[in-house]
């Protein structure tokens, strides 16, 4: 044990069946349960297919979320970045200049490099101006969405452009191209938490920062990557929006995204104030968040009423993580 | 802590000191002067009823925020307790203006007191606690509302309460006129707003003193939830009828204005009339836009109005930001 200068926190000592660790996923298996016992044709790969589309956007951007709330951040400009991507995207796939080929392979990559620098420039506030997180990225959700009006004009635009709509519409084995690229994006996520030096930084910021500097955690360059990753992962979510609807609309692209990925990183077990951190919980969340909002709909309860259910089920899904800590 | 009074400033420093730290009123003055000089009717009394008389709403949901946040918490269900607060007031307001008045006072302060109640007892950040009750009120109102407008009784007096004047002042300033007679001390000078400020300050070390801190917190946000009812109630008067869409982003707009208004998001440290600073300021640029339109010079359409809202947000956090490093 010569390890001084180490920063691997000890393994958490583990309870013999810690209940509430598993507790969003109990509640995932039981909502499963009840549906494969009531609702007719639920065991399907179409329902499955429905359910994980619809999943997609709220988890890879509640990857980019839940690096940002394990280092005791949040991001509200999610949504509008996404807005931000989706409003770009159309002008470069549409430009006659650029013609169908090139316009696509820009529109695949540009928008997410400007939405993971704006990621940057809420990093720096949060960094280099001590903003908090909170007020930081209040900036660009507000700022965010009127700027991707502003590059649409506003207006509805509808397209028809086969190479790119395939993110939104494609297939692979018979699974949804955004579902791929979501499990791919958790994979790597997961590999980052769990075995590399950046992954152990993020986590030693959210559990004490001070510790962390003084341990040599380049804090401040931590914190602005996580924001950064939040902006591209944001981005490329705006993408798979637009590819799906065929359209991009800047008043709608990604509206509310920002609270159900923060509700499925809360549901999912990852701690608002630093220390915990689980990248499937994320998963398991935004299933459960989903799945929840499909079975009320397919039982026909009113839209009002099911989100006053939502509200209860997410509050309750997080006090029992919490109870029994 | 927090609460000495500032430091005693230099000799050598320049006058300039005097307004360090009140980086959102030196904007505001900087923005009335400059509106005064620009704009033909801006310093109108038909101008400035009208811009408190619809931004009483936000003040009196500001009011209710600041204390929520010198504790550190934070209160997102705001703007749907007061669309809840409106639809339940249009709908008890053929009783009378009473019976609307205290349907929206009584709705808000139920959400206020669910906020405080699941807090305390659950121990789960505020954040998510009301980012759960922010669906449900939302939900409760269009549910209450059966998902449209619901107009406010046209014969009594309860449009009064939005619409009406008392001693020659909108009735909303009014209102939110006693609401800060009664706050402003309430924060200042007393038990419970001490409490409050040194929950902010350090939440353990207030409860290991003995402090009433559950209490306290509970009623933060039942202030915050009665103070959201009571905008609703002017919402559905001035409007005319119980509003269960509007009220989006009212939570961030009051955010914005508190903490520009100087109130430290961290808890500890605020005041109720930088937030009224800091609101005012906020609604002002927008007042602002308006005139500017009107001159027809240039024509700021709305989607830059948001762009400029947030880059104005950014300048007066910014500003902040260095005063607080320069005096820590």
């Amino acid at each position: 044990m010569t390890a001084t200068t180490d920063i691997t926190p000890p393994p958490r000592t583990r309870a013999p069946f810690p209940v509430h660790r598993y507790a969003a996923l109990i509640a995932l298996l039981v909502l499963i349960v009840f549906n494969a016992v009531t609702t007719p044709r639920f065991l399907t790969v179409a329902t499955l297919n429905i359910n994980l589309t619809q999943t997609a956007t709220i988890v890879i951007v509640g990857i980019g979320m839940t690096f940002v709330i394990a280092t005791r951040g949040i991001d509200l400009s999610v949504g509008s970045l996404m807005a931000i991507s989706g409003s770009i995207a159309p002008i470069l796939f549409l430009n006659p200049v650029l013609g169908p080929n090139l316009g696509t392979a820009l529109a695949f990559v540009l928008p997410i490099l400007v939405t993971g620098l704006l990621g940057a420039f809420n990093g720096l506030l949060v960094t280099r101006f001590a903003v908090q997180p909170i007020i930081a990225t209040l900036v660009l959700f507000i700022a965010g969405r009127g700027i991707a009006q502003v590059i649409s004009g506003g207006q509805l635009v509808n397209f028809t452009q086969a190479g790119f709509t395939a993110l939104g519409s494609g297939r692979v084995f018979g699974i949804s191209v955004q579902v791929l690229i979501m499990l791919v994006l958790l994979a790597v996520a997961v590999f980052v938490m769990k075995r590399t030096l950046f992954g152990r930084q993020v986590v030693a910021v959210g559990g004490n920062p001070e510790a962390a500097r003084l341990a040599g955690v380049p804090v401040g360059r931590v914190k602005t990557s996580v924001y950064v990753l939040s902006g591209l992962l944001a981005g490329l979510a705006g993408l798979i929006v637009i590819a799906i609807n065929s359209s991009s609309d800047s008043n709608l692209v990604g509206q509310n995204v920002e609270l159900d990925a923060i509700a499925a990183v809360a549901v999912g077990g990852t701690a608002l104030n630093g220390g915990r951190v689980t990248m499937l919980g994320t998963l398991i969340g935004a299933l459960f968040i989903q799945l929840l909002r499909y079975t009320l709909l397919v039982k026909g309860v009113p839209d009002a009423a099911a989100m006053v259910i939502k509200a209860a089920v997410i509050i309750v899904a997080v006090a029992l993580q919490y109870r029994r800590r | 802590m927090t609460a000495l009074p500032a430091p005693p400033a230099s000799s050598r420093r320049s006058p300039l000191h005097l307004f360090r730290g009140q980086g959102a009123l030196v904007a505001l003055i900087v923005l009335v002067v400059f509106a005064a000089f620009r704009y033909d009717g801006f310093f109108s009394l038909y101008n400035a009823s009208s811009f408190f008389r619809y931004n009483s709403m936000f003040l009196l949901i500001g009011v209710g925020m600041t204390f929520v946040i010198v504790t550190g918490g934070i209160d997102l269900s705001v703007g749907s307790t007061a669309a809840m607060g409106s639809v339940l007031a249009a709908l008890a307001s053929p009783h009378g203006a009473w019976a609307g008045l205290l349907a929206g006072l009584l709705g808000g302060l139920a959400v206020g007191l669910i906020n405080g109640l699941l807090i305390t007892r659950l121990r789960i950040e505020p954040f998510i606690i009301t980012l759960g009750t922010f669906l449900g009120a939302r939900g409760v109102a269009q549910l209450a509302s059966n998902q449209a407008a619901v107009s406010v009784d046209s014969t009594g007096r309860f449009a009064a309460l939005g619409q009406g004047d008392l001693l020659g002042l909108p009735v909303p300033v009014v209102v939110l006129l006693l609401v800060l007679v009664l706050t402003v001390p309430l924060l200042r000078s007393t038990r419970f707003g001490r409490t409050a400020l040194s929950i902010g300050d350090n939440e353990d070390a207030a409860r290991l003193m003995g402090l009433q801190v559950d209490r306290v917190k509970l009623g933060v946000y039942a202030l915050s939830g009665l103070l959201a009812g009571l905008a609703g109630v002017v919402l559905a008067a001035q409007f005319g009828a119980g509003q269960p869409t509007e009220g989006v982003g009212w939570e961030l707009t009051a955010i914005a204005g508190v903490v520009v208004g100087g109130t430290l998001l961290s808890g500890g440290r605020g005041s109720l009339l930088g937030t009224l600073v800091g609101v005012t300021l906020l609604g002002l640029v927008f007042n602002v836009l308006n005139f500017e339109n009107g001159k027809g010079v240039i024509s700021i359409d709305v989607f830059w109005q948001n762009v400029i809202r947030g880059v104005f947000l950014l300048v007066v956090v910014l500003l902040q930001a260095r005063s607080a490093r320069r005096s820590p």
